[in-house]
This record gives C-alpha cells, structure tokens and sequence, in this order.
C-alpha cells in the first residue's frame, strides 16, 4: 500500500533545486579538475601498467618513476608517455623499466622521444589487459554473488582493526560465521598522509592494519573462503582515500574489493590535504571505483562528529548532493553511491529519536537508488557500555524503519577500544535481532502529516537548499575555506600534497582515464 | 544498611554479597570443557560459588562467557588516600566567559604525545574540535588556542614549541607504554624543563589511563588526569590556575 516514496511529503521543486545548486557547485570545480594532474594519479597510471614492488631502499617503484621524471620537469606529458616511449626505446615492459630506473640504470627524460602515436600503439596491449583483467574481475564477483548471494539489506557491516593482518583475518572470518556481510579493514593511523601506498603484507600498525596489495589479497581470498563455506559472499572495504586515494582505489579494483570510503572533501577537512589535490585525486579515484564495481562510502557523518548534529544536520544532506554529482561526473551509478550519515543526535535531548527518523528517512526519500550507509552513535558514546548497547539498538531500528542499505554496527565498546572480538558479536546479535524482530516494520509506518517527524524533514530540506544556493555562489573551495562544513575551515592554497598538483600539458597522456570515461560515457 | 569502611567488598543487592559479573572470551570450542575452563578461571581470581550464565560459540575456535559469582576479598578503605584536582568544573560557555572577564586575552595551549607513544585518542578527545562524550574538545573553545603536536613528539621539541608559542599550559599524553616508559619519559620531561629555567612559565599538566593526580604530583606535574576526563575538566583547572598564579594581566592592557 504504501511505497516508500509516501512516507514524508518532500517538496521535489526543493530537490530538484538542490540538485542544481549541486552542479552548478561541480561546475565550479571541473577546471581545476580537467586541467591538472597529480602525482597520485601519475603512481596509480604507472601501477595500472604493472608496476609494483620496491626499490633497494624500500621505496615502492611508482613513487620512483613518478619522482624521477617529475625531478626532470617533465610529468605534466603523464607518465604513460614516459614509459610508454621507454618501452619504445628498449623494447622492456614497464615493470622491468620502473626496475631500471630504481637501480639508477635509467632516466626517463634522456631517452630519444618517439611521438605520442607510437607510444599509444605500444601501450595498446598492457592498457587493452590491465582493462580486461579489471572488466573480469568484476564479472567474478557477479559470479560469486549469484552462487553465494549477500545477505538482506541493511547489510551488517563491521571494521577489524588489530594491526596485524593474519589477525584481522581470524577476527573477519568470525565475524562473517556471527553474520556479518561487510568487512572494513580499518588502516592504521595516519595512512592517509603517507604519499605512497606500503608494500607487503604487514603485521604493525596503530589502531589499524595498512592498506597495502598484499594484505588486500589475503583478507580477499579469506572472505572468500568462509564465504562459500557459509554460502553468503562477505564484501570486502578498505579505503581509497588520502594522499594516495587513487592508487588504493586501484589496488581494489585489481584485488576485488567490494566498498571503499571515497569522498570528495574528507581529505580536505579531517586530513588538511590540499584542496585541488584531494579534487583532481577523488575523480580519477571514483572512475576507478566506478568502473571495476566498487560501491564507494561517501564521509557525511563525519561531520556530526565534530559539529552538532541536530543544528548542523542539513550540512550532511548538502554534502551528500555534492558527493552525488561528483561521482556522477566519474561515472558512479546511483547504485554504487553510498552515501553516508550518521545517528549523533545527543540522546539527552527528548525527541532526539524523532530527528534520527526524520533525517534517515529525508535521506531515504532523496537518494532512493542510492546504497546508504549509516554510522552509528561515536560522539555520545561513553564508558557505560550497556547504555551505548542500547544506543545502538535504536540506531539499528532507525536504520530498518527507513530502509537503509548498509548498516555500519555501533560497538559497545566504542568509547574504550578497537572491537573485540565479543563486542563485534554482540553488536551482530543486536543487530539481527533488531532487523529481524522488526523487518516489516517500514511498510507499516506512514508519518502524521504536520508531526514532528514531517516538520523536522522540511526544515532540514529547507535549511540544505539555502547552504546549497549560499555555496553554489561562492565557490565549494570558498565555503570549506569558511569552515561550512563540520565547523572546520582549511586555506584554499595549504593543505597537504600541494606540491604534487601539476597543470597537464596539452599532450598530456593517460590512457586508463580515456577508456574508462569512454566505457562509463562521462 | 550502612558499609563497613575498613572492610568494602561488592555489592550486588545485599551488604558484603561480593557480587561480581564478568564476561570474557577463551580461545576454545564452545562446549562443556570451555565452560569449565572459564568457570576455574573466575576460581582463581578469587571468586567463589561462580554461576556461568551464558556461554556463547563465536566461530574460529572462540567462546564468549558472562559469569557471576561472590567475591572473596575486601578491601579496608578507610586507608585509602586520594589527592585530587580541586578546580571546581565549569561548563564551556562558563570558561569562555571566565577567560574574557578575568583573563582578559586568549590563552595557549600546547598538547602532545611525547616520546614513543603514538596514541593520539587521549589527546585527540581533550583538544579536538570533535572532543569526548558529548563534550566539545579544546579547539572549539573560542578563548583558547590550541596547538596539537600529536603523536611520537620528542621532549626538546614540546619545550621548543611551547616557547616559540608562548604557551600558558602544556598537555602530555601517555596513552601506550612498556615497562614504565611513560614515567621516564614524563620525568625527562621535567628535567629538562627545570634544566632551562622554564619549569614555572608553563602549567605542565598529564593525561592518560594510568596517570593519577597524585602521581602526576610526585613526577613534578602540577596535575593529571585520568579516565573519564573531558575538556572542560582540564580548561577550567587550566583558567583556575592561571588566575590564582596571578598571569591575569599578562596579556591586559
């Protein structure tokens, strides 16, 4: 009786408002994004064309090729030219040329040039390869989820954080037989500011494992194992975010990752990474993603963590609209968008639980193809455990009450430590019991016309279209500048990783960003 | 019923019941020799007449247990001796307000995790915009700026910043540590600070789990802080202090 597209009136003039406001925002970033590159997205051209491994000193090998011809002042052609046109002349291929360069037995820019046809002819094979082998990794995960389907949306969706990955391993294995579907590899702190993706399969980190091929590897072909013992495909997340976003974005394409957090202003606020760097590095990233079938988790809630959450609640729903026309742009289906938001309304204030309702389901309503993620309660989260279990509960009847896609499980424990392995079966048990107990519950629920819950939605529409216009007018780089979102403001020219932001010459050359733009049509 | 001080056990619903809960995990099937093994465990820390209530298999090998049981031991409180941070706890706009009325200038805070310690979440909870439980961190406060180092900063360098910076308070976190590294590394601190002549120019606080008040006293702190401290607990001691050590006119007119 009720779809889902009649439990809040939404005034749909205000979206599709709110959605033009959004492109009119993209617009504004499109120069500075088609113009430049960076040498993130130079290292992930040089791995999509086999590079990989280190050098003597432990310096991975698409960090060295990048350095080298940038040193030489010659990047902004793109790195494909460089090795294409050193395939050319010694008739290597590239994994062995970026070997040569690392032992200082070869430099870029003194071999003689051949012109950029010739490069793109030799180049053929390798990119045709590295292509096909994305588009079939892509078909096998369709494969596995039709033999070994997901389970029910909200799909529950947990982190391991250990540090090591053979115990991460044994910790996602239990979690996949307690009933999880999603395994995010937490990574250990600080990655993002490393400018380079760490080698090996590693078992030290802080509060997280590295993101790196080989750990990538080794959770992969254990989910996959419990996974076809259990008959469920576990899905596998990791990062693609930081000074490296779009190398790891790579990475999971070629490893099978199922999800990866990739959001266009993350980087800038919470990680004071260059603005026009973390731009030029979020578009190429979430082609990438697009492209091999990685549904990306976009950093809303993030902001409800530093701002509050009842006052700055119409700054996650602005977001989401700028997130949602960034990625469309890198050729992102509304399926593989996962917006994020989160349950961080101080649970002191009387009606809190209400506004929790009227946000998810305003979310909802807007982004209904969307996968949306929702966070859990963080900010209010204490030492009283069996209060934040509690907290938790209702989080998780909020997010079955509105349909939410993929439910990232609050823990306890949130307050106190990474998740043992009890917390995290807890959090399951709480978590099924709520979406079990009350699966239907959604298609029983329409909202009181005038109520709290329609009234709260329309103010928080309102108050979006309002930031979205202010922004659309000023600039997304001005508004971060201002502190408009999650009360932080970062300068448009600092950051870090602004140095590796350089203008593309007009025979600038990246064969990956072409085909993938032709085959995603952007 | 009233408590025996010099004899303080648990209680559960009855005076001296001892009454414990517990939940662990042991790394064994499910099943009957796991509850055993979790039951003697629970034995040995001194817990008698031990009723496991739950036993839980979670995959891999991995059983989870909640037991109650009655604990053995008391405790004679009476000889307990606690110092403890005497500032009485102000809200966030009762600090900003204090620091305009009798401060009168912005204040400076420098914060870090010194030595080998790269566990920012202490740190992070008191300074960050974000703060902790419910309760805006440092940054957010409109009077005071504030400086986090963050992690695995050398003693010389949190002196050097804390000058260049003009600091009022310096916080040092000690979250993660190895045979008592943490008091080593708290003591150079101080030595080093004394060392220059700079020992009274800042107030030195420390955070951290296992830092106590009074042991922050016997390293030469002027406070610490421990679990369940949030910002405002260490701004207001800071803007107290600050006002009684007399800095008021520094920054006046």
């Amino acid at each position: 009786m009720f779809s889902l597209l009649e439990k809040l009136i939404i005034d749909q003039i205000k979206v599709d408002k709110c959605r033009q406001e959004a492109r009119k925002i993209a617009d504004g970033l499109q120069v500075d994004i088609e113009q430049n590159t960076t040498t993130a997205v130079e290292r992930t051209v040089a791995r999509l064309l086999g590079i990989d491994g280190v050098d003597e000193g432990g310096i991975p090998l698409p960090n060295v090729v990048v350095e080298q011809v940038m040193l030489s002042a010659e990047l902004n052609r793109g790195i494909a030219y460089w090795l294409g046109n050193a395939v050319l002349v010694t008739g290597k291929t590239p994994a062995a040329i970026a070997v040569a360069v690392g032992d200082g037995q070869l430099v870029l820019s003194e071999l003689p040039l051949h012109p950029l046809t010739e490069v793109q002819d030799v180049l053929t094979t390798i990119v045709g390869a590295t292509v096909n082998r994305i588009k079939a990794i892509r078909e096998q995960r369709a494969c596995l989820q039709k033999k070994y389907r997901p389970g029910p949306q909200p799909w529950l969706y947990v982190i391991v954080a250990t540090g090591n990955i053979y115990e991460d391993v044994v910790q996602a294995k239990a979690a996949a037989r307690q009933g999880a579907d999603v395994i995010a590899v937490i990574r250990s702190t600080a990655q993002s500011l490393l400018d380079y993706v760490p080698y090996g399969a590693t078992t030290e980190g802080f509060g997280g494992t590295y993101a790196t091929q080989e750990n990538f590897r080794i959770m992969r072909k254990a989910l996959d194992e419990v996974g076809q013992e259990i008959g469920r495909y576990i899905q596998l997340v990791n990062y693609a975010s930081g000074l490296a976003m779009p190398e790891i974005a790579a990475l999971g394409a070629l490893e099978r990752l199922d999800m990866m957090l990739n959001d266009a202003m993350y980087g800038i606020l919470f990680r004071d990474i260059n603005m026009k760097r973390t731009l030029i590095d979020q578009y190429f990233s979430r082609m990438i993603n697009a492209f091999s079938g990685i549904i990306i988790n976009t950093g809303e809630d993030n902001y409800l963590t530093t701002a509050d959450a009842v006052e700055e609640a119409h700054t996650v729903l602005a977001s989401e609209f700028i997130n949602e026309e960034l990625a469309y742009r890198s050729g992102l289906p509304p399926e593989q968008l996962g917006l994020g938001h989160a349950f961080e309304i101080n649970p002191a204030l009387e009606d809190g639980f209400l506004m929790e309702i009227a946000q998810a389901q305003l979310i909802r309503q807007v982004f209904p193809e969307a996968a949306l993620k929702y966070m859990p309660p963080t900010k209010y989260m204490s030492g009283n455990i069996f209060k934040g279990h509690l907290m938790d509960g209702m989080f998780n009847l909020v997010s079955i009450m509105t349909g939410q896609n993929i439910q990232l499980l609050g823990m306890l424990t949130e307050a106190i430590h990474t998740p043992f392995l009890s917390d995290r079966a807890l959090s399951i048990e709480n978590a099924r019991y709520i979406f079990n107990n009350a699966r239907h519950l959604q298609e029983e629920i329409s909202f009181k016309p005038g109520g709290r819950i329609q009234r709260r939605a329309e103010l928080v529409l309102k108050e979006t279209e309002e930031m979205l216009t202010e922004i659309a007018g000023k600039g997304l780089l001005q508004a971060i500048a201002e502190g408009m979102f999650a009360d932080i403001s970062r300068s448009i020219e600092g950051g870090k990783g602004a140095d590796g932001v350089l203008s593309k010459s007009e025979n600038y050359y990246n064969p990956f960003m072409e085909i993938f733009r032709e085959e995603l049509g952007v | 019923m009233q408590a025996d001080l010099t004899s303080i056990k648990p209680y559960g619903d009855t005076i001296n019941d001892g009454m414990l809960q517990l939940s662990f995990t042991l790394p064994m099937e499910c099943g009957v020799a796991a509850g055993e093994a979790a039951r003697k465990l629970v034995e040995q820390m001194g817990i008698e007449e031990v009723n496991l209530v739950e036993m839980k298999g979670m995959g891999e090998g991995y059983t989870f247990f909640i037991l109650y049981g009655k604990l053995k031991f008391s405790i004679d409180a009476s000889k307990i001796k606690v110092t403890q941070v005497e500032t009485k706890t102000m809200t966030y706009y009762q600090i900003n307000d204090f620091i305009r009325k009798k401060i009168r200038r912005k204040i400076t805070v420098v914060g870090a995790c010194t030595g080998s310690d790269a566990h920012t979440v202490g740190l992070d909870a008191i300074m960050n915009m974000k703060g902790y439980a419910g309760e805006y961190g440092l940054e957010r406060y409109p009077e005071i700026n504030v400086y986090n180092l963050g992690s695995q900063v050398p003693n010389e360098q949190l002196i050097r910043r804390a000058v260049e910076l003009d600091a009022d308070a310096l916080l040092v976190s000690q979250v993660v540590t190895q045979k008592e590294v943490h008091i080593k590394n708290l003591t150079e601190l101080v030595e080093l600070l004394e060392a220059e002549g700079l020992r009274e120019r800042f107030i030195l606080i420390v955070g951290g789990p296992r830092i106590t008040h009074q042991l922050a006293l016997e390293l030469g702190y002027d406070a610490g802080f421990g679990p369940g401290t949030i910002p405002p607990d260490v701004a207001s001691y800071i803007v107290q202090t600050m006002t009684k050590a007399g800095v008021t006119w520094n920054g006046g007119d």
